[in-house]
């Protein structure tokens, strides 16, 4: 049996074809490059933030973050005046927390009972109607909601909520009535509340999906009603991935700036009341980055930028710990 | 009682969503209703007028948003598809690709400001100087920050459709002697590529309505510039400045701005929902 004389089209077609290792390796490199981008995107933006708010650390150290320069005649504490060159975090992390922390409290019981409704309740026709026009919110951009807030959502909390809230609740001291322009930091909590509705909503849904059914029925068959198997078959197992979809929603909104930049007041004070105005760590960032004229002022605003990124980064990381460890497997995307 | 707690908690659900979904309803009847009585051809084909006057439109705006898009588009796709080929293809299981999936999560969660700071410091900064064009607020500077900020959601969108490639086919191409390059590029993407254009399409969508990252990387610009070089306009910061200036006439423009983005954007996700419901592989089955 030795070769035969003739070689087939296919042979000679295999034959001819030259050894692809080098393409191959040349294209896993290339491949390797992109997917090293992401690494590398973390770290640039890291290193530049870093670099550029190395003169206000320099002039400020940790003191940025919980302290500010008193005014020597009025005794009044000097958070943000950039003439002077006096710099302080202070009123936009407690306007961040205050706006974020009122947000959470409006959206998660809505979101929950929207997930809930979706998943255990809707009538599977309206289901998929309903979860688009959920995600049809998510997807309408920060600035949209920022226009639709100054022009709808202000003058309504300026003519209804507001005069309501300081009337009912103002013995609180929470609510004072000195605020008639309707922005503050209610408005911005409404308005961030249903910025981050869809995200929480969906992501509950996923958690509440990935609850084997197994438990649901062995609840029923003990005699549950609808809302006792929800409560004790699906809620108590996904406990911790509803966690992680509230912190991711946070996460979210501790970055949101054009929605909030627009509502809030842009005053850098701390006031007790919450119809008070205020400021948001990205917001001062959007309305004074592009003007500032001293390189300390730059400084202090890429200063606030280092720890928003920080923040973000270190809530979402722990936020898809959370929803990684209920659903099991690669994360869910999140718009 | 138990009977009682399970009707009020439905009522309490139901609710829930009827609250949720009146404010989408509330946004989008207003924007259409101010939105749609000054959309006019002027919109399309003007740029603004000096404040005060009458009329004008954003013309300029659409045209610059379209320069900055497409600029992000060439800078995000290609890496992130990339990235994306490398997860699905060449790393699945590995370590090294847990740790680029979840860092590339956590980017798609880092607020777009802080991604126009990390522009400005590297692009648009009088400091800068390792490349001769930098140093001024660019159209160039707000396309790489858009780019930036696709990177991550292509690369996770691309991973994802490319799992769903059966392995049969690659097994296939590969058996037929394919190069292994040849098999990911020709075979396995473009089998999965109504899914990667539709996760491109996502990107592209999220981009395109965001303000932060624009504010001090290109500036904004009130005349017609289509130069990567200089300022130019956007239509979200073109939104954002006319809603908050005191004119009337450039609220208006601002409400007709708003509702042409909110078009846009509820046609990409109508799209992309159609496009995935239909099944993403209609090559492979």
């Amino acid at each position: 049996m030795g070769r035969p004389t003739h070689d087939s089209e296919v042979r000679k077609f295999l034959l001819s074809r030259g050894n692809s290792a080098g393409a191959d390796r040349g294209f896993h490199g290339l491949m390797v490059l992109c997917a090293l981008s992401i690494f590398a995107i973390v770290v640039l933006i890291a290193t530049e933030l870093i670099l550029r708010s190395n003169l206000a650390w320099k002039a400020f150290g940790f003191r940025f973050f919980f302290q500010a320069d008193t005014d020597s005649f009025s005794h009044l504490p000097l958070f943000w005046d950039p003439v002077n060159g006096h710099f302080s975090a202070l009123p936009f992390i407690y306007g961040t927390l205050v706006s974020s922390l009122l947000a959470l409290l409006m959206a998660v019981p809505l979101a929950v009972g929207v997930a809930i409704f979706l998943t255990e309740m809707c009538p599977r026709a309206l289901r998929g109607f309903l979860a688009f026009l959920t995600e049809l919110l998510a997807a309408i951009p920060s600035i949209i909601y920022g226009v639709w807030a100054l022009a709808v959502l202000v003058p309504m909390m300026r003519e209804y909520a507001n005069p309501l809230l300081s009337k009912y609740l103002g013995w609180s001291g929470f609510f004072a009535d000195d605020n008639p322009t309707g922005l503050g930091f209610t408005s911005a909590g409404v308005i961030l509340a249903i910025m981050i509705l869809p995200i929480i909503s969906s992501l509950t849904r996923e958690v509440m999906s990935a609850v084997p059914h197994s438990q649901r029925e062995a609840v029923l068959a003990l005699g549950a009603t609808r809302w006792e198997m929800i409560r004790m078959g699906v809620l108590r197992n996904a406990r911790i991935g509803i966690v992680g979809a509230i912190i991711l929603g946070l996460g979210r909104e501790l970055g949101e700036t054009m929605a909030v930049t627009m509502v809030i007041g842009n005053t850098p004070e701390i006031h007790r009341s919450l119809l008070a105005n205020g400021s948001s760590m990205a917001a001062v960032i959007a309305n004074e980055y592009a003007e500032a004229v001293t390189d300390l002022h730059r400084s202090a605003l890429t200063e606030i930028g280092l720890a928003l990124f920080i923040v973000t980064i270190v809530v979402n990381a722990a936020a898809r710990l959370l929803v990684w460890a209920v659903t099991r497997g690669t994360p869910a995307r999140v718009n | 009682m138990r009977g009682f707690t399970d009707y009020a908690v439905t009522f309490l659900a139901v609710s829930a969503t009827v609250v949720v979904i009146a404010p989408l309803m509330a946004i989008f009847a207003y924007l259409v209703y101010k939105g749609a009585s000054s959309l006019n051809l002027d919109f399309f084909t003007q740029i603004p007028k000096a404040p005060g006057e009458v009329g004008g439109g954003m013309a300029n705006a659409i045209v610059g948003s379209a320069v900055l898009l497409a600029l992000a588009s060439v800078i995000g796709v290609p890496i992130g598809i990339g990235g994306g080929i490398f997860l699905a293809e060449f790393g699945r299981g590995t370590r090294l690709a847990n740790a680029i999936r979840f860092t590339a999560d956590v980017l798609n969660g880092v607020p777009s400001i802080v991604m126009g700071v990390a522009t400005y410091a590297l692009i648009v900064s009088p400091h800068v100087s390792w490349l001769p064009f930098l140093g001024h607020f660019s159209a160039f500077a707000g396309g790489v920050a858009l780019g930036i900020m696709m990177i991550p959601t292509i690369t996770r969108t691309t991973e994802e459709m490319l799992l769903m490639v059966p392995h049969a086919v690659r097994e296939a191409a590969l058996g037929l002697g394919v190069p292994n390059w040849r098999s990911v590029l020709s075979i396995t993407v473009k089998t999965a590529s109504p899914g990667i254009i539709t996760g491109c399409m996502l990107a592209f969508s999220r981009v395109a309505g965001e303000t932060a990252p624009l504010i001090f990387t290109v500036l904004g610009n009130s005349f017609w510039s289509t130069s990567l070089n200089r300022p130019i306009a956007a239509l979200p910061l073109q939104i954002y400045v006319f809603a908050l200036s005191p004119y009337d006439d450039w609220h208006r423009l601002a409400w007709a701005g708003s509702l042409v983005l909110i078009v846009l954007i509820v046609l990409a996700v109508s799209l992309v929902r159609f496009v995935t419901s239909r099944g993403v592989l209609k090559g492979a089955s």
